[in-house]
């Protein structure tokens, strides 16, 4: 593979990682985020807590306060978008309408100063890559939303990013057509240095190498994506696990939340007292129990159904309990003896060997 | 099922009589002026040598304005959309001065300008350069009243656009010029060519400031408009003959600019 083309499908042009480490004062993000060399990294976090400025600054097309933006070694301070090779793909396509498939494809490399058949040529194995080759001739107009975004990721690639950046590519796709566009990403991401925004556990799961949790405009978690999705310490890294993440301070042998106490298991080395840590338990382990409050049992607490919704074979109940909420997943003949009604008061309980404690994240 | 929530979400039936009124207020001196049109004469009225000329003159002006509003045009309308220069609300006021100010105000203005004792002018003439008066000054009068046409059409058409597309291609190594060039400009394409549209219809119109700054000489600066201003006492035949070409010119320039979306 000597045509320039042909690079960046895994042969090195990702010879460094991604570092950010800003403050973006107007939108209150102050972030050290590193993507290494070849990994992807997945951003989560809740609707407003930072992850697309993080793009945007990575990008070039939001200015941080100050800090620094590093990519192969080399600062991208003060290096306007175009000069970084620092490639976008958003939710929606945003394919060039005035421009045939083959031709916003070879964009970049024209942009690069390749000739036009050069550059045609180059399109013509990206198309093939994602799969689309077939619709090099064709309008976007005429594209479906999972096509187009095919089509889009194919011109991202075309231009030969030192690092791709994904702001929730598969969002706006039909359930039917996300599945397919993931098995394309998790091909073309393999050893290629990738930061990508998501709200779904599936792309986490499947794309990412790490995890970062933003919230509020901070890092409150981060690490191997299997790590987080398994022991959460942020109750956003818990949701999108399918995890309760209940946050407090170690008392003696309970995780003590205001009044509340919850009981567990130390996860390796029991945590000082006072320590922050949370405790970690499964929807499945939760039951409830209606009717008046029984007596004595240790990690009950009175909480309120919020809402109930099918999951599979079960039932997933949400209830809260001051500013928490707990989910439950019961089966439906266990959910069928209880009134799960929206504002009905419930007593939900979790054997102490099913919560495990971990230390929380001290971001 | 679709025609019964049309008809019930449409517009109040009583605005159905003010509104084909103003239909007739626009179209019945159309149809009066056409009732008066000597049919017999009318060819020789229109190829006579001083209309012919003033036909020349006033297409070869008007696109000659067209081409320098979209000159500079572009790059204004392109200026204020895209920037966040300060002031920026009162310069996009300034430039659109020309549209309701009198055309005869901006003429006596542009003569206080490129005129011989004018602010550009009278360097322009120790130069050996004369503009008032001349062709060119019928071409400066067109495009002074018309320029603003061109910018609010680009500019609107530029701000729907958004800048999304044009951040991609900044993504994927294009260059701003190249942005502007490959993405930019084709995007606003129907905004801009609509914008021209406007523009060469308001110069082919353009009758106030032009006698006032550039005079009627016939052939060099006595454009249709002109012509049929001179000619309404003297040769009423003639000026309602050539007022018909004029909105004959107009009605294919409409049907032109209708395929540009939602311009006109």
């Amino acid at each position: 593979m000597t045509a320039r083309g042909g690079e960046g499908v895994g042969d090195g042009v990702d010879a460094g990682g991604l570092l950010v480490d800003v403050v973006v004062a107007p939108r209150d993000v102050t972030v050290r985020i590193e993507v290494p060399p070849g990994q992807t990294v997945a951003l989560l976090g809740p609707n407003g807590a930072g992850k697309s400025t993080v793009l945007g600054v990575a990008a070039g097309l939001v200015e941080a306060s100050s800090g620094t933006v590093a990519l192969a070694g080399r600062s991208l301070v003060g290096v306007p978008p175009y000069r970084r090779r620092v490639a976008l793909l958003a939710q929606e396509a945003l394919l060039f309408p005035h421009l045939s498939v083959l031709d916003n494809v070879a964009f970049g490399p024209r942009s690069r100063g390749d000739g036009r058949s050069a550059a045609r040529a180059v399109a013509h194995r990206w198309l093939a890559r994602v799969g689309a080759e077939d619709l090099a001739p064709r309008r976007p107009g005429t594209l479906s939303g999972g096509q187009a975004q095919r089509v889009a990721l194919a011109r991202a690639l075309a231009a030969e990013p030192l690092l791709l950046l994904l702001d929730e590519p598969m969002a706006a796709l039909d359930v039917e057509v996300a599945p397919a566009m993931r098995q394309v990403l998790r091909e073309v991401l393999l050893d290629r240095t990738t930061l990508l925004v998501t709200h779904d556990v599936i792309d986490a799961l499947m794309l990412a190498d790490h995890v970062v949790v933003l919230e509020d405009g901070r890092v409150v978690e981060e690490g191997p994506t299997r790590e987080v999705l398994t022991r959460p310490r942020s109750t956003f890294a818990g949701r999108i696990a399918g995890l309760n993440v209940v946050p407090g301070r170690w008392g003696p042998g309970a995780v003590t939340r205001g009044e509340h106490r919850f009981h567990g298991r130390p996860d390796g080395v029991e945590p000082g007292p006072g320590e922050h840590v949370v405790a970690v338990f499964s929807p499945s382990a939760v039951t409830l129990v209606g009717g008046p409050a029984p007596d004595g049992a240790s990690n009950t607490w009175t909480v309120r159904v919020q809402d109930v919704e099918p999951a599979g074979d079960r039932v997933r109940v949400r209830t809260r309990v001051a500013d928490l909420v707990l989910t439950a997943e019961l089966r439906a003949s266990a959910a069928a003896a209880v009134d799960l009604a929206p504002g009905a008061v419930v007593h939900l309980s979790v054997p102490a060997d099913a919560i495990a404690v971990h230390p929380a994240h001290r971001g | 099922m679709g025609t019964v929530t049309e008809s019930r979400l449409g517009a109040p039936r009583w605005l159905a009589i003010p509104a084909l009124l103003g239909l007739v207020f626009v179209l019945l001196p159309l149809l009066a002026m056409l009732g008066r049109v000597d049919w017999p004469g009318f060819g020789e009225l229109v190829t006579s040598d001083s209309a012919r000329d003033a036909l020349g003159l006033s297409l070869r002006t008007s696109l000659t304005s067209t081409v320098l509003c979209v000159v500079l045009g572009v790059p204004m309308a392109t200026v204020l959309a895209r920037t966040n220069l300060p002031g920026r609300g009162l310069v996009r006021s300034l430039v659109l001065l020309p549209l309701v100010i009198p055309p005869v105000v901006s003429g006596i203005a542009l003569l206080y300008t490129f005129g011989r004792r004018g602010l550009v002018g009278e360097p322009l003439e120790m130069l050996g350069v004369e503009i008032a008066f001349s062709t060119a000054a019928v071409v400066l009068a067109q495009t002074f009243v018309s320029l603003p046409f061109l910018v609010i059409s680009l500019e609107g058409a530029l701000r729907t656009a958004g800048q999304r597309h044009e951040a991609v291609a900044a993504t994927l190594g294009a260059s701003p010029t190249t942005v502007f060039r490959r993405v930019t400009l084709p995007l606003v394409l129907p905004g801009l060519l609509g914008g021209a549209v406007l523009a060469f219809a308001r110069s082919l119109g353009e009758f106030g400031a032009t006698i006032t700054f550039a005079g009627s000489l016939q052939g060099t600066t006595t454009t249709l408009p002109t012509q049929i201003y001179l000619e309404r006492f003297s040769d009423p035949d003639a000026a309602v003959a050539l007022s018909l070409v004029l909105v004959v010119v107009a009605v294919a320039v409409i049907g032109l600019a209708r395929p540009g979306r939602g311009v006109l």
